[in-house]
């Protein structure tokens, strides 16, 4: 077992109350696993990646433990957490077009940054090199600064950099949702590269766009309003998903493989619940087609078949 | 309705504007009422500066647009307002596209003031509701209030039915769903497919092919500035021609194919047969090479309805290699 989340509570902290943005969240990822996290913005899917490597200052940690490979990762406490940020746990951050420093070269600020968790740039600079090339980037790149770089060649140095130090757990927060399809191709089958050549053990491949995760991730597991709605294999949950939701956005997704003549898609009526106070029972209740009587109490989030999670009443 | 003739764009960049840059070049192609048609390209594809020139809001370098066969170059001042009043443009971020500053429903104050200054409270509500129906809104629940209080997919609908007050006839949509969330987005698809029903012409800027695959009836494939494919959806999407448009459509995610599957498909691997120039079996003369005659249409008619340009035209070889 790489990863164990179990019960994890995040919330903001707002002048009007928590907002509860993470609540109650219990997964595995195995090793050399691939899982995508899907789901409407607002789901809680960025936060839970983020709160895995480093709350920021208006979040704030309720309850819950995370282990990575049966050590226990202090979440809560931002200066135990520095032994493992970038060594166990790694981060491609979302804003990755704009994460490097503009005023160093690429090199050497990546110097910079392992001379500050005590490594030598020269003794990795070979494995930095080998790897640039890996990813299709001349080793010319390393004395540019990032504004010469294009959109796709800063998230393939961002990628190589976050990866250098072979973490145990990456994970990648919609890296590909700021790309042209040609590139976002690329990054993409970059990092199933680095997962089969043992770079890192096993990601948590955050994003909106579902049918990327289904190219890539193992499994998938989709969130709704702070909690886990569904988790299964990729061909599980885009084949036979068991959770309204899961089927509902899956049924919205205009394809290009498709004719679509008169035929028109439906959307899911409604917006998800505020998480300030968020609803009780299945949170999901108000745009679900399917509500019946039961679903005022809360679905908890169960085995239906093996490897497959669903928290839905109807799916039991 | 709209035609687009050979339109050029040439930026001037560098200091002084001493550089040179084509974002556009020798465009052509028509929007029919009842109409959408998709501009498909990759960010630097020239799609934004042509939805941009259809508004008026570029100049153009070369060649014209023509509305009804009027050429819009040289319209101005009330020729221009009269102008607005049948083209109107939705874009991408809805949050930048009012001020927020101010309550939302200014915006179609702002319309009365303009175009229809003489029209009683009673009936310019009565216009209002009608064109807030037609998007789906209630209007309780979007007037009188600050943007920040609406969502994204409520304040994308408030500008198209901005855009339904005056009589439009073309809307021309940059991005306009790219900002919006999965489960919302195919409400303003469907919105916009309903405008088309009702005979509205629509150019439908993205470089989402899933997209533009769902809502247009023909699409126009850009790639820096140039068309390498155009036709009825359709027959682009399931026989595509251009090498670029292979590679496009083996990018893309799709759910139930995986890109390995999509690729043998198309033989991507297959460099004879992904080469292949269509347009030189017709027009003789050398691959990637400007055609001798300058009067030489950029693309062939390839099967009725489906026009593709020299495979090698602005192709290089290490395009294909990253794709």
């Amino acid at each position: 077992m790489s990863l164990r989340v179990d019960n994890l509570r995040v919330y903001y902290r707002t002048l009007r109350g928590d907002v509860k943005a993470l609540d109650g969240v219990t997964f595995r990822v195995a090793d050399g696993e691939i899982m995508g996290i899907a789901g409407e913005s607002g789901c809680g899917k960025s936060t839970l990646g983020k709160s895995l490597i480093r709350l920021d200052g208006r979040m704030r940690y309720i309850e819950g433990t995370v282990e990575l490979d049966g050590e226990k990762l202090p979440v809560d406490d931002q200066e135990a957490m520095n032994r493992f940020r970038f060594t166990e746990v790694s981060i491609i951050p979302q804003y990755a077009m704009s994460a490097m420093n503009p005023i160093r070269k690429i090199g050497k600020m990546i110097a910079e940054l392992l001379e500050s968790r005590g490594y030598r740039y020269s003794g990795i600079k070979p494995e930095l090199e080998r790897r640039l090339d890996l990813v299709g980037l001349s080793r010319e790149v390393l004395k540019r600064y990032p504004i010469e770089l294009s959109g796709g060649m800063k998230q393939r140095m961002v990628m190589v950099i976050s990866t250098l130090l072979n973490p145990s757990l990456l994970i990648a927060d919609e890296v590909t949702s700021a790309l042209d399809v040609s590139t976002q191709k690329a990054v993409a089958e970059a990092l199933v590269d680095f997962r089969d050549r043992d770079f890192v053990k096993s990601m948590l491949v955050i994003t909106h766009d579902i049918s990327l995760v289904y190219q890539i991730a193992d499994t998938i597991m989709v969130m709704y309003a702070g909690k886990l709605a569904e988790k299964a294999s990729t061909q599980t949950i885009i084949n036979a998903p068991k959770h309204p939701y899961t089927q509902l956005l899956i049924s919205s997704l205009p394809e290009v493989g498709v004719k679509y003549a008169d035929r028109q898609l439906t959307g899911i009526p409604g917006s998800p619940p505020g998480l300030l106070n968020p609803p009780v029972g299945c949170r999901f209740r108000d745009r679900c087609p399917l509500a019946f009587d039961k679903c005022v109490e809360e679905p908890p989030f169960v085995e239906v078949a093996p490897g497959h999670e669903v928290a839905c009443w109807k799916a039991m | 309705m709209l035609q687009l003739n050979r339109v050029w764009k040439i930026y001037r960049v560098g200091a002084f504007g001493t550089k040179q840059l084509t974002a556009v070049r020798d465009v052509s192609f028509g929007i029919e009422p009842g109409e959408v048609v998709s501009l498909i390209g990759e960010s630097g594809s020239g799609k934004t500066t042509i939805g941009r020139m259809v508004l008026r809001l570029n100049s153009i370098t070369r060649g014209s647009i023509t509305l009804d066969g009027n050429d819009i170059s040289q319209v101005t001042g009330s020729g221009l307002k009269e102008y607005y009043r049948h083209v109107q443009g939705v874009f991408q971020d809805p949050f930048s596209s009012f001020n927020p500053i101010f309550k939302a429903d200014r915006v179609f104050e702002m319309v009365k003031s303009q175009y229809f200054p003489r029209m009683k409270r009673e009936a310019w509500w009565n216009k209002l509701d009608a064109a807030l129906a037609d998007v789906r809104l209630d209007p309780g629940t979007v007037l009188n209030k600050f943007p920040h209080q609406l969502s994204g997919g409520q304040l994308q609908r408030m500008l198209i039915a901005r855009a339904l007050l005056l009589d439009i006839r073309l809307l021309v949509a940059d991005e306009v769903i790219s900002m919006l969330d999965a489960s919302t987005r195919i409400d303003v698809m469907n919105l916009l497919a309903d405008l088309k029903a009702r005979g509205l012409g629509i150019l439908f800027v993205t470089h989402d092919l899933a997209l533009g695959n769902y809502i247009s009836t023909r699409t126009v494939i850009l790639r820096k500035g140039v068309v390498v494919e155009m036709g009825e959806t359709a027959k682009v999407f399931s026989n595509p021609r251009h090498p670029y448009t292979k590679n496009l459509l083996g990018s893309v995610p799709q759910l139930h194919r995986k890109w390995s599957e999509v690729a043998a498909e198309l033989h991507l691997d297959d460099r004879s047969q992904v080469m292949h120039c269509d347009y030189h079996d017709r027009f003789p003369g050398e691959c990637g090479r400007p055609a001798a005659d300058p009067d030489q249409p950029n693309l062939v008619e390839f099967e009725p309805g489906h026009f593709v340009a020299c495979a090698r035209e602005a192709i290089t070889e290490s395009d294909l290699v990253t794709a």
